[in-house]
């Protein structure tokens, strides 16, 4: 029987089908991090069981930390209590963890592939909906719920369905300054937030071949907000180089026995998927979103549509707008803003950085900005010094922050004030997901830098 | 975690006409911090609850006294976003036992029915039927039968069917939670991964 990539990574995890019921589904990885691992421990202590298998589960801390003066204690005492409490729980149980100040620490979707945990085949969850991120490698990755978590610590099974499968195929050649976050949010613009759920998702096509991994991560990450699962792309010769020599990739016999599995991970010719979409490359432009989720996008030179030409209700759309205090039929362009923040699991990684250096090159922050800039991880904040992106950063009158989630859901004392906009490299532009009364407009480090320069809405093959 | 039988509940609703109803309206991811679970019902929809001063916001249907129940109904795709528990918890300690919507986000219906929580998936034209119903009179009780896998509008007995698979409808009518069910089959579990390429 022809089969999925998606099959084939699920059929080789199923421990048991149950009928009329869900697969009990083996989990290659865990990663966990502070928020919302607390109460899964909590009901290990209140059962009496342990961590199953300690070696695969990975502990790091992201959400709640703070991005200045890490060197010092936590001055919020919940969230300081939070951090404390995976400390333990990780001793207690053998857990490997990378917490605050630590050389490996950073937000959970960044240091997994940085040291290889992610790998290309295996299941990975994580008590995080960007888990998807980790499909990039052609695994089965998504974001799983407490009760969940807690069932992975004790048993390193979850019961779920069998997702649906989906394929988005993506060809030509993507224009300029359009990056793999724009065809990500392009696709979300047109399937909406609800346009994949059910599903998990496959990306196929010359856009998805070409991209870097870096890319591909951005792409996957993001599969969660048009409501998919997970998205995974076929893994390929630039996945082996990427994982290769890293901390945690298998090595020896491991490595011989893994490979012979790899070399099955592809869709086979002729494989149904439930559903399938195509789009064209050249029709994607560099993407701003203009309401209060992230299937409200389009391209920046396009008008913020009319509620009859959207597919939800007037009332949800009309809400939305007022709450961004825009108007139907507005240009985004030239909209002022207030806030920067390039950073998340979404867009926090090294070739962001890049990205985002090149347009401000030999120019300076706008004053009305404030610009938060926070790489993903430790690693990334090193390859910034080491490439000499902070000199040029500097230069150009922009700080770097310590790595962590940050203002993407603000979760720390990184939030945006009640009413300012920010244009924002992360994943979420939900009412006040970037600190209460927020108005955020989710975009590439591209479009966020011109926006960073300019102090309004810009689009960058302008500058560029 | 254990939690209550699900058998048949009947009950009034509150009404939450919006779609996509996303987690961080839910419960915003600052009130997150908590390493134990309770007290989440306090901030259900906080920010569309009360005002930053903490004083209640009159026109959000919480604050609305002629609406109340163990049931909560919500527009389309409602629950997407992350995947915080905390969200169902919320929903659960403020006493809701049932969350009905024409569409449901995947990992919040996992979550709710995990927590013992029952979503509800009707049409959309039931949904705006029974929208219709509360508004035109706030005590319109609504039946939520598991065994039966129905939902009735008393007052008309206009009714519609509801999907759950039998594995899950035993759980939520039995109280039990999947790690039950896993630790039982630990054995399969670890045979399995020793076997497994990665």
């Amino acid at each position: 029987m022809k089969k999925t990539l998606f099959d084939k990574v699920w059929d080789a995890h199923v421990v048991q089908k149950i009928e009329n019921g869900p697969d009990v589904l083996f989990i290659d990885r865990h990663m966990v991090h502070e928020v919302t691992s607390p109460v899964a421990f909590l009901g290990l202590k209140n059962r009496s069981i342990p961590v199953l298998y300690p070696e695969r589960t990975f502990a790091t801390a992201d959400h709640n930390t703070p991005t200045i003066n890490q060197h010092l204690p936590v001055e919020d005492p919940l969230s300081a209590k939070q951090l404390k409490a995976l400390e333990e729980n990780a001793k207690a149980h053998g857990i490997s963890y990378w917490g605050l100040g630590h050389e490996k620490n950073g937000i959970v979707h960044v240091v997994g592939p940085e040291y290889g945990i992610t790998q290309p085949g295996a299941t990975i969850v994580c008590g995080d909906s960007h888990t998807s991120t980790h499909g990039a490698f052609g695994a089965i990755a998504f974001g799983i719920g407490t009760s969940e978590v807690e069932m992975v610590l004790s048993t390193q099974c979850i019961m779920q369905p069998k997702p649906k499968s989906m394929r988005i195929n993506v060809n030509g050649q993507l224009g300029k300054s359009v990056t793999p976050k724009d065809v990500a949010l392009y696709i979300i613009s047109r399937l909406s937030t609800s346009g994949a759920t059910g599903y998990f998702v496959e990306y196929a096509g010359d856009v998805f071949q070409d991209m870097t991994m870096e890319g591909r991560m951005t792409v996957c990450n993001l599969s969660i907000e048009m409501g998919a699962r997970g998205g995974l792309i076929a893994p390929d010769q630039k996945t082996f180089d990427y994982i290769d020599g890293r901390e945690f990739t298998p090595t020896g016999e491991a490595l011989e026995k893994a490979k012979a599995y790899w070399d099955t991970l592809y869709t086979d010719e002729g494989a149904a998927f439930d559903k399938e979409y195509h789009f064209d490359a050249a029709d994607i432009e560099p993407m701003i979103t203009y309401g209060t989720n992230p299937g409200m996008g389009m391209g920046i030179t396009k008008n913020i549509p009319n509620a009859d030409q959207t597919q939800g209700g007037a009332t949800t759309y009309k809400k939305s707008l007022n709450y961004m205090g825009y108007n139907e039929g507005e240009d985004m362009l030239g909209k002022p803003i207030d806030f920067v923040f390039l950073g998340s699991c979404t867009n926090g990684r090294i070739e962001d950085f890049r990205a985002f250096t090149e347009v401000i090159k030999g120019k300076q922050k706008a004053e009305n900005v404030t610009a938060w800039l926070v790489p993903g991880s430790h690693k990334v904040l090193q390859a910034i010094k080491d490439e000499g992106l902070l000199g040029i950063l500097h230069d150009a009158g922009f700080e770097l922050r310590e790595p962590g989630c940050s203002a993407c859901l603000a979760m720390n004392d990184d939030k945006i004030p009640a009413g300012k906009y920010a244009v924002s490299t992360s994943n979420r532009n939900f009412e006040g997901r970037q600190g209460p009364g927020s108005r955020t407009l989710l975009a590439s480090p591209i479009v966020a830098a011109a926006a960073a320069v300019t102090g309004k809405v810009t689009d960058p093959r302008t500058l560029l | 975690m254990a939690y209550d039988k699900f058998n048949i509940l009947t009950s009034t609703a509150v009404p939450l006409p919006i779609e996509n109803v996303d987690t961080d309206q839910i419960i915003p991811a600052r009130f997150l911090k908590a390493t134990e679970r309770k007290g989440f019902g306090d901030n259900l929809f906080r920010d569309w609850r009360y005002n930053q001063d903490g004083s209640p916001k009159e026109d959000f249907v919480l604050n609305n006294p002629i609406h109340g129940g163990k049931i909560l109904v919500g527009g389309k795709n409602f629950g997407s976003g992350s995947s915080r528990e905390h969200a169902a918890w919320a929903v659960y300690d403020y006493g809701f036992r049932c969350v009905i919507s024409s569409f449901f986000a995947d990992i919040f219906k996992n979550n709710c029915l995990n927590i013992g929580v029952l979503p509800v998936q009707i049409s959309a034209a039931f949904l705006a039927d029974i929208f219709a119903a509360i508004e035109a009179d706030p005590k319109t009780e609504l039946v939520v039968d598991l065994p039966q896998q129905t939902l009735t509008l008393s007052a008309t007995g206009q009714s519609e069917s509801f999907d759950i698979n039998a594995y899950k409808k035993g759980n939520l009518s039995n109280g039990f939670d999947d790690i039950d069910y896993l630790l039982n089959i630990k054995q399969d579990i670890q045979h399995f991964g020793a076997n497994t390429p990665l």
